[in-house]
Formats: C-alpha cells, sequence, structure tokens
C-alpha cells in the first residue's frame, strides 16, 4: 500500500478531523498525529487485516531546541506481510502547560501495550532526550546510571561539574 | 634482552646464584604478569587477539585471570564511562600488591574521541587509577599492546624496594578527588 493510500485509510476511519496531518515533502513521507491519538491509530494500524503494521522498527526522538520549542517522537512502522512502510510523527510543546507534564517533562502516551518491542526504545529517549511516556509499565533509565542529572541530548544540556567525585571536563 | 637471571638459569652455568632480593623479585614479578580478565569496549578486541595464538602474550608469561584478587595488571582496554568508573575503581581496590595498570587506546588514556562532547565518559582512566603505562592508538595494534608490556616489565626491572609503597599513588589521588 502506498503513503497515500494508507492516508485514506486511516482518514476513512478516524474521521477528516482527526488531526492528522500528512507531510510528502520529503522521500519519506510521514503522517504528522496529535499526541492524544498515538495509541489508538497505532493499535488500529496493528490490528487492522488491510494493513496489518506488526513491527514497530524504529523509534525516534527529537529536541527542536528552545528557540523552536517543540520536540518530536518518530514512529517507524513495517508491516512484514504486506511489505509496507509507515513513519508517524508526533509533535509536542517542549514546556508543556502545567496540567500535562510528569516532573517538568513533556508527555506522550506510551505505545508499549501495542508493540512490546517500544519497551525500550521508549526508555532510552526518556533516558536521553526527557520524554515522558505515559503508561510505560517501567520507564527508568535505561543506558545512563539511575542518579544521573538530566537528559544529555537535549539541545540545551549542560555537562555535570562532577560525577561521583569525578571531574566531567 | 634477557636479564641477569634468566641467562644464568637457562645455560645451566654454576651452582651457586648471586642475585639481590630486589633482583629476584622484580624478576619473578615482571615474568608472570597476570593481567585481569576484562574489556571495556572495541579496545579489548585487540587485546583478545593478543593473547591468542597469533601473538600469543604467554609466550612473555602473560595470561589472563578471571578475578581480581589473582591478577597483577589491568588493563583498560576501551572507553571508561561514568557508569563503568565506579566498578573500574572497585575492582582495582580489589587487586592485591604489587599492581599495575596499563591504559590501553585514547579513549581510556585521555577520552580520545569523545574528548569535546562526551558527556558520558571520564576523560581518561588515570582521573580514577594511577596508571603506569599508556598505550596510544585507536585502538592500538596487538604490536602496540605487547609493546606496552615490554616498556611495564622494564619498568619492573628497575623498581627499588625502597620506593614509596605503590598504594601512595591511589591514596593522593583519592585525596585530591575528595577536595573536588
Amino acid at each position: 500500500m502506498t503513503f497515500a493510500e494508507l492516508t485514506n485509510v486511516l482518514t476513512a476511519h478516524f474521521g477528516a478531523d482527526a488531526g492528522l496531518e500528512a507531510n510528502t515533502q520529503n522521500p519519506q513521507p510521514y503522517l504528522i498525529v496529535p499526541a492524544k491519538r498515538i495509541t489508538d491509530i497505532c493499535r488500529f494500524l496493528r490490528n487492522d487485516e488491510r494493513l496489518f503494521f506488526d513491527f514497530l522498527a524504529c523509534m525516534t526522538g527529537i529536541d527542536n531546541g528552545p528557540q523552536a520549542g517543540t520536540m518530536e517522537v518518530v514512529y517507524h512502522l513495517t508491516s512484514i506481510p504486506y511489505e509496507h512502510d509507515l513513519t508517524l510523527k508526533v509533535i509536542i510543546p517542549r514546556t508543556p502547560a502545567d496540567e500535562s507534564t510528569h516532573e517538568g517533562l513533556p508527555v506522550v502516551p506510551s505505545v508499549t501495550a501495542v508493540w512490546r518491542t517500544a519497551d525500550w526504545h521508549e526508555r532510552e529517549i526518556y533516558d536521553l532526550v526527557g520524554i515522558y511516556f505515559e503508561g510505560h509499565h517501567d520507564l527508568r533509565r535505561i543506558l545512563l546510571p539511575t542518579d544521573w542529572v538530566g537528559h544529555p541530548l537535549r539541545k540545551d544540556y549542560k555537562d555535570l561539574d562532577t560525577y561521583h567525585g569525578i571531574k566531567v571536563n | 634482552m634477557s636479564g641477569l637471571l634468566d641467562q644464568r638459569f637457562k645455560s645451566g652455568e654454576g651452582g651457586v646464584l648471586l642475585t639481590t632480593a630486589e633482583d629476584l623479585l622484580n624478576w619473578g614479578r615482571l615474568s608472570s604478569l597476570w593481567p585481569m580478565g576484562f574489556g571495556l569496549a572495541c579496545c579489548a578486541i585487540e587485546m583478545m587477539q593478543t593473547f591468542a595464538s597469533g601473538y600469543d602474550l604467554e609466550r612473555f608469561g602473560i595470561f589472563p585471570r578471571p578475578s581480581p584478587r589473582q591478577s597483577d595488571v589491568m588493563i583498560v582496554s576501551g572507553t571508561v564511562t561514568f557508569k563503568m568508573a565506579d566498578r573500574i575503581r572497585r575492582l582495582y581496590e580489589q587487586m592485591a600488591e604489587p599492581r599495575y595498570v596499563i591504559s590501553m587506546g585514547s579513549c581510556s588514556n585521555c577520552g580520545g574521541p569523545y574528548w569535546q562532547h562526551g558527556y558520558h565518559v571520564v576523560k581518561g582512566v588515570d582521573r580514577i587509577i594511577p596508571v603506569d603505562v599508556y598505550v596510544p592508538g585507536c585502538p592500538p595494534r596487538p604490536e602496540a599492546l605487547i609493546g606496552g608490556f615490554l616498556k611495564l616489565q622494564e619498568k619492573i626491572r628497575n623498581a627499588r624496594l625502597t620506593e614509596e609503597p605503590a598504594p601512595t599513588a591511589l591514596l593522593a589521588m583519592e585525596a585530591a578527588v575528595e577536595e573536588v
């Protein structure tokens, strides 16, 4: 199925007012999805017989920096039997309004209930970029030590002075 | 480049051997340097190759041990992350005296390619434990690691019993770290 066909199936199912926004400017087109609906959309993409996206190939967290004020999570989906792919993108404010944050971190619903493989991907994004995945059953740092302060792949990250008495720079 | 003791033993000359306690101890230490069997990053691949049949470190009496209690040398073979730094320090403390450290490769020497943006990398293992020999390279070839061992043997051959006991270096280092 082509990107246009996939977009049509999704729009037909979720309605034109679902906030789906296709971007075909680049060789790899992507579909912008509202953060709140990501779990529903992913579950539909996996379960629908025409689509059957059984494989979450990759997840990426992006910090666009304080000036742009946004963060992104990119989902790369593949259907192994149908051999088609789809890229979804969630764009969230970097410092959202108070009621939608978790200890100052932007929140995106977790897709671990749809694909178990999202477990470690989401932990890595949480660890390095600092996005909180709501509904993740075990969201803790995966690469850095548990007592690390900050999220080092954020554009405004400042190196620590010392870690356990060792000078960092 | 064999020492006095090697020449006498191997030639079988003389029933009486005269030497100093210092030379005997140094000869014993440098002839069976047992490194601790652990690797940190890509340098460890080169280290394993150096242990293997192609380069055969065992001909120098160098042979990896599975426990820090049995080891004389720690080869820090790769990138030292802050997460690993505590473990390395612990393993070094578990080794018995006399103990030596070979820092293998650029990462372990000074942070290497992580010098500028390596938020997670200790910029040189000598910030946490005292180092005897630095082997440059990224990664160093097996010949370079063997060269490092030969340098270490040279250092041990010239060691004096009257010198400051080895833990002094570590204690001085820990005092400096606490000040930071």
